[in-house]
């Protein structure tokens, strides 16, 4: 079972990648950019076909592991 | 007093933390790997600067989650001294030993540099060999120490007089809120800061102004 996880820092979090981005975007002559937020994409290969266990499971990683619940929000999504 | 260091793959800063607390306390630390479930009995446990993990995923993120950072929860928890410096304080905060988050710095860029502190909280076991209000000097090197805190968590870290080192104003070198390097916990027991104390305690370091905090932590003179 394949599953995506995103993580994405939390409204009212700065992001000075986010901002970089979007100044090199306009150098690259993309107008109109309102804001660029950057996060992360885990793509997580699980055993077995539990989805509803699947997806405590990963939830559960994101809590533990893969954000930083202090700055960051997760999403999870089974493929 | 006893003090251990904490080792990990990736950091780099454990020799000048073992010299520095050796030379002042005139007795040299353990040392404890990260797959160690046990932490002798020591006054102190230090967790040094470096790049642990190679900063994979966030910085400290890995190493936080080592069996030694349970045994360091609970020690911390029996009113163990601890103190991060660097990663060190990356770590801790990833472990929940303290509160908010270490960012990326606001200039993008990784600073090597040094700043002025501003020592704001010196009833610490700690900071008492400096006084309230005292600014010294201390080197910092770093990619991400720009702190932050939601504004709950940062109202109590203020009230509560959690912040215990602060840049001098105009030597914010990561765009860090409230100007914040160092913090607390409630508790008066865990400390983690950005700069390298240890790195500017002999008169061949160009000053010896980080002297006073492993001689005030060590309980001996500065």
């Amino acid at each position: 079972m394949k599953a995506r996880v995103t993580v994405t820092l939390k409204n009212g979090v700065l992001d000075p990648q986010g901002k970089a981005i979007v100044g090199a975007l306009g150098s690259l002559g993309f107008d109109g950019i309102g804001s660029v937020r950057q996060g992360k994409v885990f793509d997580v290969e699980l055993d077995g076909s539990d989805k509803a266990g699947a997806e405590t499971k990963l939830k559960a990683m994101c809590e533990q592991l893969l954000a930083n619940t202090v700055i960051e929000d997760y999403s999870v999504e089974l493929l | 007093m006893k003090s251990a260091v904490v080792l990990l793959p990736g950091l780099n800063r454990d020799r000048d933390m073992i010299a520095a607390l050796t030379k002042i306390s005139g007795v040299e630390p353990q040392t404890v790997w990260q797959t160690d479930t046990e932490v002798p009995d020591v006054d102190l446990i230090v967790i040094p600067g470096g790049f642990s993990y190679g900063d994979y995923l966030r910085c400290g993120a890995i190493a936080a989650r080592m069996p030694v950072m349970q045994a360091i929860r609970e020690k911390a928890n029996k009113g163990v001294m601890v103190m991060g410096v660097c990663n060190g304080f990356q770590i801790l905060l990833e472990a929940g030993l303290l509160p908010g988050a270490l960012m990326r710095n606001a200039s993008l860029k990784f600073v090597c540099r040094q700043v002025k502190l501003e020592i704001t909280n010196a009833n610490t076991p700690f900071t008492r060999g400096y006084s309230h209000g005292q600014i010294i000097s201390s080197p910092v090197a770093h990619h991400d120490g720009n702190y932050f805190a939601d504004a709950e968590t940062l109202a109590r870290v203020e009230g509560e007089g959690q912040v215990v080192f602060r840049y001098a104003e105009g030597t914010n070198p990561n765009g860090s809120i409230n100007n914040i390097a160092g913090i607390i916990n409630k508790q008066g027991n865990v400390l983690g800061l950005m700069p390298h104390p240890e790195n500017l305690i002999e008169a061949a370091h160009g000053g010896t102004d980080g002297r006073a905090l492993f001689a005030g932590i060590l309980g001996v003179a500065a």
